[in-house]
């Protein structure tokens, strides 16, 4: 068989890479490796929809055997890539398979960090895969009571979820707010207040002693004293890049497998996409950054499908995500902490927008929250400026009179 | 022959914009065209269910607010991942300065 491009990680942005593949007119073999037993599924429901709908859910598939067999890529799964051999141009998988390539993308993505002193057992999950949120949805039932330790996305929205089913949720975050990290602090209070009132106890500030496991529940120690008494406790304290398959190949890490901007890493037969490379943002001059979202995982396995087919693009999109909160959503495009200003637009209704300013007045970062998808138009909007490096004048950024399609346009 | 359903006045819609419509427990999203031609199409996405009034419209495309799948709003194509089925779309009229529906 002819070497074709291989593609090892079958999330978003490894099957998005084979469609386009596709879809720039490839005609070689494609090999997409996944290491799950599912169909490539979609991710984002896992925390919502998945622990919620009435009926037990499906995974959501992103292509069916069907779609495969439509696209001539060939979908292996249940079979993780074990090894790289970067010289022979051959990915070894764990059956002993070994698959050659002309080029290789590895969008192997990322995993749940673990707690060690949380041990492992029945009553503590991490969620990352569909088989996780079947196992933590299985056992919130009923008048369940669920930890959360991290007060991060993925915890935020499973306490939403298990709330919205009637579980009493309580979340500990180590840091002195919840969603530290990459969040405005006065967005951060606005989605605290929304699930306190919702009976979500949340405790900031507060770091863990122990988690014992006294058979019929769990007992959280905090360091401050205190304890929560759960049935089950799923941690959420961040991810780490999947990076063993290019790090054992000595391909260059740093905070995920390290790709320029053309998302090629330290081999230029090998690139690395999604959640587990870190590449240069150019829109803050070339800040290296990893992210972790939705988008980006599909912007960039498309993008460095058309660059292992020799179309040298560069990856200059603004980081973009969202999150459901209860009924509110954030969406935040671009990276808050690039704002040295901060001008606040208030659209009503409680909902409101803080763009961030970069010293030279350049638009850097919009954060916004809102009932359902209020602010979702102008923080779309705002990272069109954003990408554009725009300077627009923080009284009209201010004023929600003026809209921002118009300083687009000028 | 179905109704022509009042949905909104034509000005309540701005220029590249879009307004979501509900009638008899159905969801509806309502456009202006930048060349000032309205269009109507079922109001929810068809790969997440998401509420696509809360979308960007650009040029004659509406994006999903969610997931940035894209649709031609004036025939209700679908423009690619992680799209791939059509909007159903709808007559739209404007008479008196008011938007009229064909819902049927």
């Amino acid at each position: 068989m002819p070497a074709g491009m291989v593609i090892v990680g079958a999330g978003e942005c490894g099957v998005r890479a084979a469609v386009a593949l596709r879809e720039n007119g490839f005609d070689g073999p494609v090999t997409l490796i996944g290491e799950e037993a599912h169909l490539p599924y979609e991710r984002p429901p896992l925390s919502k929809q998945a622990m919620t709908a009435p009926d037990m859910p499906l995974a959501r598939t992103i292509l069916d055997a069907e779609g495969f067999a439509r696209l001539g890529v060939d979908f292996v799964g249940r079979n993780p890539a074990a090894r790289l051999d970067r010289a022979g141009r051959a990915v070894h998988l764990g059956d002993g398979r070994i698959v050659p390539f002309e080029r290789l993308l590895i969008a192997t993505g990322s995993v749940p960090r673990r707690l060690a002193l949380a041990g492992s057992g029945p009553r503590i999950a991490y969620l990352r895969t569909f088989d996780d949120a079947l196992a933590i949805r299985a056992r919130l039932r009923g008048n369940c009571r669920v930890a959360i330790i991290g007060g991060g996305f993925i915890g935020l929205e499973l306490a939403a979820s298990a709330r919205s089913l009637g579980a009493g949720v309580s979340v500990i975050e180590a840091q002195p707010r919840i969603l530290m990290r990459g969040v405005p602090a006065e967005i951060a209070a606005v989605v605290h207040d929304l699930h306190r009132g919702k009976g979500v106890e949340i405790a900031c500030g507060e770091q863990i002693a122990s988690i014992e496991d006294e058979t019929h529940h769990i007992l959280i120690r905090l360091a401050g004293g205190h304890a929560v008494e759960a049935d089950l406790a799923v941690i959420g304290i961040g991810a780490i890049p999947v990076t063993s398959l290019a790090e054992s190949a000595g391909l260059a890490v740093d905070n995920g497998i390290a790709v320029d901007d053309r998302l090629r890493t330290s081999d230029p037969n090998i690139f690395a996409a999604g959640d587990c490379c870190s590449f240069p943002l150019s829109v803050y001059g070339g800040r290296r950054v990893r992210l972790e979202a939705w988008r980006n995982a599909q912007e960039q396995g498309a993008l460095a499908a058309r660059n292992m087919l020799g179309a040298d693009e560069s990856h200059a999109a603004v980081p973009w995500f969202w999150s459901d909160q209860h009924e509110m959503t954030l969406y935040i495009a671009g990276l808050a902490d690039e704002g040295r200003s901060v001008v606040r637009r208030d659209l009503g209704g409680g909902a409101f927008i803080l763009f961030g300013l970069a010293a030279d007045g350049r638009l850097v970062a919009a954060s916004g929250i809102g009932q359902g998808d209020t602010v979702a138009r102008d923080i779309r909007l705002a990272e069109m400026l954003i990408a554009r490096q725009a300077r627009p004048d923080p009284s009209a950024l201010a004023c929600a009179g003026t809209k921002l399609r118009q300083m687009l346009a000028a | 022959m179905t109704d022509w359903i009042e949905a909104c006045g034509a000005e309540d819609i701005d220029e590249e914009d879009v307004i979501r419509f509900d009638h008899a427990g159905r969801t509806f999203a309502i456009y202006r065209s930048p060349g000032n031609e309205y269009f109507a199409t079922d109001g929810l996405c068809t790969h997440e269910k998401v509420h696509l009034a809360g979308g960007l419209v650009m040029d004659d495309i509406i994006e999903c607010p969610k997931h940035n799948g894209r649709f031609n709003y004036k025939t209700g194509a679908a423009r690619g991942a992680p799209v791939c089925v059509d909007l159903r779309t709808y007559p739209v009229k404007v008479e008196d300065g008011k938007v009229f529906l064909q819902v049927g």
